[in-house]
């Protein structure tokens, strides 16, 4: 059966969940750590771009500016709000 | 904190004293009725006076799906300059070309004049309308009313970044492509990578008509698309000689000054040699009337020019060296997709495209974005003969060798 982009996009909030606070990660680091998890055959850029997409679109995800663009969890008072 | 205009503010006074526009000027106007403006005079003067700037830019502040448009700035005295405490920036997508209608125009300053400082720069340096000063809060009201109005976010962060575009066919007689049609396409194109950062740090497209590149894409765009021509300049003898009987000095300003010595002039006829025109538009811009750029048009496409900024300054280089630029643009868009794909997979954090050619070198480049090596590629020819690069031989050339050996 073939991956979802709704399941690459929950194997994705859970790496950055995971390394909250300790390491972030660009879009690309994502997509390679996906590459690697199903496998080419499975998975590609296009898919792992739309499942960015949809972490960002339900505000699950963020993406934050340090000399660089990263993905990470919306600060504490973000989902608050 | 120090009242702008009441001598609190002695040594920005000073900046308006000069013959020039001020920003300082500006600032002050705004003052009259926007308080971020007025806290922002107090801070900066303090900044003159200690020598120090008060900013701190980046973090966590954007609208809801997009990761650029919005750069992130903070006073680090917010408890002394609460107005201030938040003086973020937004860079809306300017209309290519920079073409406006007033209404236009008045719709943006009403916009920001309710959301926030009410200052603008017109434009910043990647093109953008830049919105300066607004709080975290006011980020996504002013960005629904930007997009009820048809006006979009631009890029910042590691993203491609608005494309930018010279005035071109619209006003320009010179523009050797449509430049605003590229650059409207590249921008409707690529609109994930302009809103979602997902390269190792910028990039830049800028569209430059014909070679004086109003836009300065061959030491800013790490891709620039410069206009060009690959047949003989226009000459109209009668203007040549009208030129000259209007006080032009044929000889000494248009034939000594070309770089190749192309041209010849003898008191009756101009001649070029056109194999060895390198197109600087000298001879052009001295005599626009006599001289125009040839009839087959296109462009050259260049790579990874920069500013200095983690590094050095670069300039791009050529990588096509003619090519029609035609709608629907796709063999150019196939290439940019591979030189994305190959800088995200092998370019180091906050590395532009341009760095990682001299990085990995340009055979390695070349071969891994599918562009096949032209002697244009090249500034000038190797200096030391005794240095070979066998990673360029195919394989079995070896045993070839030994064998005609």
């Amino acid at each position: 059966m073939a991956v979802t982009k709704e399941e690459v996009a929950e194997a994705i909030y859970e790496i950055v969940k995971e390394y909250q606070g300790k390491k972030k990660f660009k879009a690309s680091d994502l997509t390679k750590a996906m590459i690697q998890k199903y496998g080419e055959a499975e998975v590609d850029k296009k898919l792992c771009k739309a499942a960015i997409r949809i972490l960002m679109d339900s505000g699950r995800c963020v993406y934050t500016y340090f000399g660089g663009s990263f993905i990470e969890l919306p600060p504490e008072e973000g989902v608050e709000r | 904190m120090a009242e702008p205009g009441k001598n609190g503010t002695p040594m920005l006074d000073e900046l308006e004293k000069g013959p020039w526009p001020s920003f300082v000027t500006q600032i002050k106007e705004a003052a009259e009725k926007n308080k971020m403006s007025k806290a922002l005079l107090s801070l900066l003067e303090r900044s003159y006076h200690e020598r120090i700037g008060h900013w701190k830019h980046g973090g966590i502040v954007g609208v809801m799906g997009y990761g650029g448009g919005v750069i992130g700035r903070y006073s680090d005295l917010p408890e002394e300059y609460p107005d201030i405490a938040h003086f973020h920036t937004l860079r809306v997508n300017m209309p290519t070309g920079w073409f406006y209608t007033s209404d236009a125009l008045r719709t943006i300053c009403d916009i920001w004049e309710r959301h926030g400082s009410g200052l603008t720069n017109m434009h910043g340096s990647t093109g953008d309308i830049i919105l300066l000063g607004t709080t975290t809060d006011e980020l996504e009201p002013t960005f629904a009313e930007l997009t009820a109005n048809d006006f979009d976010l631009g890029g910042s962060g590691s993203d491609m970044r608005t494309p930018s575009a010279c005035v071109g066919p619209a006003r320009c007689e010179w523009a050797c492509y449509d430049t605003l049609a590229l650059a409207y396409d590249l921008t409707q194109t690529f609109q994930d990578e302009l809103h979602r950062p997902a390269f190792p740090y910028k990039f830049k497209f800028k569209c430059a008509g014909c070679p004086n590149d109003c836009v300065a894409s061959i030491a800013r765009a790490d891709m620039s698309i410069i206009g060009t021509w690959r047949d003989e300049i226009q000459i109209d003898q009668k203007e040549v000689k009208a030129a000259e009987e209007a006080g032009l000095n044929i000889q000494r300003d248009v034939c000594n000054l070309c770089p190749t010595k192309c041209i010849e002039w003898d008191g009756k006829k101009l001649e070029i040699d056109d194999e060895n025109c390198v197109k600087c538009m000298h001879c052009i811009n001295t005599m626009p009337k006599a001289l125009r750029p040839g009839k087959d048009r296109g462009a050259t496409i260049l790579l990874g020019a920069k500013a200095p900024i983690v590094e050095g300054a670069l300039l791009s280089s050529v990588l096509v060296p003619f090519t029609k630029i035609e709608p629907p643009y796709e063999e150019l868009k196939d290439m940019v997709e591979r030189i994305w794909d190959f800088w995200s997979e092998h370019g180091k954090n906050r590395e532009r495209v341009g760095e990682l050619m001299q990085r990995v070198g340009l055979g390695n480049f070349l071969e891994a974005i599918e562009v096949e090596p032209t002697p244009e590629m090249l500034a000038h020819p190797r200096e030391n003969p005794y240095v070979f690069y066998e990673e360029y031989y195919e394989e079995g050339d070896e045993e070839e060798e030994e064998e005609e050996e």
